[in-house]
């Protein structure tokens, strides 16, 4: 065991009477915690290693294993809590910038679970979804400005593209080497399935991923990986993006190992090379520069296809926003500080960046104030973890909201935060063959499908118990929330009562 | 007391609708459809009642005539200074009423047949429709006290705090002679303080009697006020007007459209239709979807020349339609129509957002 000032977070507990020695946690664990001592004739771990990504514990086949919580202490310290005073031995160490994976994990306010929904008593009926048609298909884009008749009067549908989703819930954009061709995979197939869109992320789009393009959004972002005019055509929407919650104001780093095989051709850079986003779209200085990329996307698809720009929630979310409305993007997407990443700056990650839930209020309420609410769709992320806070977000004025971080969990996921480290022993933030082949896309899929199925199923319990059969009549529908412990300022930024009044 | 609307107060209720329109544009005094609103007496608690009546100022027709409550005289100098400011008045009286022992607390309420003023119109750079719904916004809006409820062109609306046949014999309806009359009779959950929240409500000539609670409200609201309109009275049937005004008037949707906006057709039945119908179904709905209302409604419209029923998508409210001759009645129940016609050629209950239109069959006769 390598000398280290800091002490594993992790105990591995092995039950000696339940252990077989069948080494199946040997095989499993990608960071090699686990080892059969062949002196001793039994399992050994290194605890230093260890993540806490449950993979041993799941697979093991007589539940011998747990992992918890080392209880070896600092000197208790309000100021100088043990993760700081080892991030402190860390840097002093390595001289570098921390890295971290996944959302904030920092005790932040959530807003979602200060929020309460309404139901229907006596005055108005509730409406049983087992029985009454409950709708929850949405159209993302521009709504029209003017009326078209032809000579006879008759209404011609000049609707802009639009991008028509079954349920109001997308999958969030995670790049094909970040996560493994069979994640894509899965999420592609389920995108299909459930009648919604999944998101290439910067990483282009596999050839094999094609077919899927009707339930795909093709993303370009700063370092423009992947992206040339099929690729563009290929989806159903396009999406510039700007800033993502994880890691606002700074670009990305796919590390050289991960520029493996099909990733370096999906992304048309060379095998082992660092991809590297630059912090800006170096052809975006200004909104003005984002409204002539806007365009030139859509003069390329032949103004076909939905735009949508993607930013973080930053402190003048709304003003940006209403800039961006009118850019000729037809859909703003919004990501709260709480959105998960596959590796960015800890400080960064964890210091940089608002709440979803006041951003998306803000923006709603600046669009609508503004009277250009109409000019875009918009669709908040950044940590989305049940139905219950996709109905907050509706209610609020979301038009959609993205899923990744709970994506990820229905494809096994378990939130050990080590995205970054390339080591995902359940198959998804990794390229190493023997990992991602443990990702059965098919199972994958099925699971997404599950996920998604459930939460639509739950929003139309919720809207049925408000006595609304559609999923527009919830949209940016303020009255039938009210916050619970929220101070006066929280509760005019969300355009809420509180509870009782 | 707080008051609904102006103190933040939202107030859900049950109510009675009724309504008789004359196709051939013959004008009836208001006694049938006081009969017909009374008998649903049960459906309502004493705490609003109203009519809209059309074609009762033949005689200032091309004037607009703004009915007016004013909670005391300076709210009346107040307002008055801003309608001569906007306005040539041509007239002005109290309207009159008489007393009835349950009605109480009435405010002033005067009315006005007026016109924009030429130089005021042509400054605005507005269509003189929109010009008058401005004024009429602002005054409730901004000018405390002040409340116009009626501002239409040879139409009224009458209402107050009380049973709508007591607020019909409080306006002496049987001295107004109108070819389409539109009633309501209020079943508030909670008190409303004043007049203003009573039915109808309207704005220019297009008066809502509703029935029902959205459950859409505030989709709806924060929707349409984009547009330039103020939902002061927290009430459906303000936004539901509001919304059949910014539809049919400024989008120029006409009331089938607009019915196919508010109370569009489930996805399900949209994609049964013709591909054409389907594509124009489809348009409506997503290009005006913040204006699509659920929950339980049911609306009569009253309009220059015409009057539409319609009920919300799934019909969680009763409403029947029936015909005799020449005439159109329509009503929460069956029996406020038998009640004035007995006999009747033709009775049905449309189904959920299907609209019902009847016109004048000549627009020009009033």
């Amino acid at each position: 065991m390598a000398l280290s000032e800091l002490y594993p977070p992790y105990e591995v507990v092995r039950n000696p009477d339940r252990c077989i020695a069948c080494r199946v946690c040997e095989r499993q664990c990608a960071n090699e915690v686990h080892r059969y001592d062949e002196d001793l004739k039994k399992m050994t771990a290194d605890e230093s290693k260890c993540v806490n990504c449950h993979r041993c514990v799941a697979l093991c086949p007589t539940r011998a294993l747990k992992i918890v919580k080392t209880d070896h202490c600092f000197r208790e310290n309000e100021n100088w809590p043990k993760e700081t005073i080892e991030e402190i031995y860390r840097q002093a160490g390595s001289g570098g910038v921390l890295l971290s994976s996944m959302g904030n994990p920092k005790p932040y306010p959530i807003y979602w679970d200060r929020l309460l929904i309404n139901a229907s008593q006596v005055t108005n009926p509730s409406i049983d979804p087992l029985r009454e048609p409950m709708e929850t298909r949405v159209f993302l884009g521009k709504k029209p400005e003017e009326i078209h008749r032809d000579e006879a009067g008759k209404l011609l549908p000049n609707l802009p593209p639009q991008l028509e989703l079954s349920t109001p819930i997308l999958f969030s954009a995670m790049s094909y080497g970040s996560i493994s061709y069979n994640a894509h995979k899965s999420l592609a197939q389920a995108a299909r399935e459930l009648g919604t869109c999944y998101n290439t992320g910067e990483g282009g789009l596999h050839q094999d991923f094609y077919p899927y393009g009707e339930n795909t959004i093709v993303q370009v972002a700063s370092g423009r990986f992947g992206v040339h005019k099929e690729y563009l055509s290929a989806g159903a929407a396009i999406e510039v993006k700007m800033g993502q919650g994880a890691k606002p104001g700074i670009g990305g780093h796919l590390p050289g190992a991960k520029i493996v095989g099909d990733v370096s051709r999906t992304r048309m850079i060379p095998e082992g090379s660092d991809a590297i986003s630059p912090a800006p779209h170096h052809d975006i200085y200004s909104i003005e520069d984002l409204r002539q990329l806007v365009l030139s996307l859509k003069e390329v698809t032949h103004f076909e296809k939905p735009v949508i720009v993607k930013i973080a929630a930053v402190h003048n979310v709304a003003a940006i926003a209403s800039g961006i409305a009118r850019s000729g993007a037809d859909i703003i997407a919004i990501d709260g500080f709480r959105g998960g990443t596959g590796a960015a700056p800890t400080r960064i990650r964890d210091n940089v960046g608002i709440p979803i839930e006041l951003a998306l209020a803000a923006v709603d309420q600046r669009l609508r104030d503004e009277g250009i609410r109409g000019n875009v769709s918009l669709i908040a992320g950044g940590s989305i973890r049940s139905s219950a806070d996709v109905m907050k977000a509706i209610l609020l004025g979301a038009d959609a909201v993205y899923i990744a971080t709970a994506a990820l969990m229905a494809l096994g996921c378990h939130l050990c935060r080590s995205c970054h480290s390339g080591k995902c022993s359940w198959g998804i933030a990794t390229q190493r063959p023997e990992l991602t082949q443990r990702l059965d896309p098919e199972i994958g899929a099925q699971r997404l499908v599950n996920l998604v199925t459930a939460w639509t199923h739950e929003l139309k319990e919720m809207m049925g118990g408000m006595g609304i059969n559609s999923i527009e009549a919830l949209r940016g529908n303020r009255l039938m929330l009210r916050g619970v412990g929220l101070n006066e300022k929280e509760l005019q930024i969300l355009g809420v009562a509180h509870a009782g009044e | 007391m707080l008051r609904e609307g102006i103190d933040g107060v939202r107030i859900p209720s049950g109510c009675a609708v009724s309504a008789i329109f004359s196709k051939n544009g013959h004008r009836r005094s208001g006694e049938n459809i006081i009969r017909s609103i009374a008998l649903m007496h049960e459906r309502s608690n004493g705490l609003g009642g109203g009519f809209a009546a059309y074609g009762i100022y033949p005689e200032y027709k091309n004037l607009y005539a703004l009915h007016l409550f004013y909670e005391g005289k300076k709210a009346k100098e107040a307002c008055e200074e801003f309608l001569n400011e906007h306005f040539d008045v041509v007239n002005l009286s109290k309207i009159p009423t008489r007393k009835v022992p349950s009605i109480k607390d009435e405010p002033l309420i005067w009315r006005y047949f007026v016109e924009p003023l030429h130089t005021k119109l042509s400054e605005s750079q507005l269509d003189e429709e929109t010009f008058v719904s401005r004024c009429v916004i602002r005054v409730n809006s901004e000018i405390d006290g002040a409340y116009i409820f009626s501002s239409g062109k040879n139409m009224g609306v009458f209402k107050a705090v009380g049973y709508p046949e007591d607020v019909g014999e409080f306006y002496r309806l049987e001295d107004y002679k109108g070819y389409c009359w539109t009633a309501h009779g209020r079943y508030p959950t909670n008190t409303p303080g004043w007049w203003g929240g009573a039915h109808p409500f309207s704005l220019l000539d297009r008066s809502v009697v509703h029935n029902g609670e959205i459950s859409s409200y505030d989709a709806n609201r924060r929707t349409i006020e984009m547009y330039g309109y103020r939902c002061n009275l927290l009430t459906d049937t303000e936004v539901i007007t509001y919304i059949i005004d910014y539809l049919n008037r400024r989008k120029g949707l006409s009331y089938e459209e607009t019915a196919s906006v508010i109370a569009a057709p489930f996805w399900s039945a949209i994609e049964r239709e013709s591909e054409e119908e389907r594509r124009r179904l489809t348009y409506l709905r997503s290009a005006f979807s913040g204006m699509l209302i659920t929950g339980p409604f049911s609306i009569i419209v009253g309009f220059t020349g015409g009057i539409m029923a319609l009920n919300d998508r799934l019909k969680l409210r009763s409403m029947v339609v029936g015909e005799k001759g020449e005439d159109v009645y329509i009503a929460s129940e069956e029996s406020a129509i038998r009640l004035i016609e007995p006999e009747l050629d033709k009775v049905w209950a449309p189904k959920g957002g299907e609209p019902v239109l009847y016109y004048l069959k000549d627009p020009e006769m009033v």
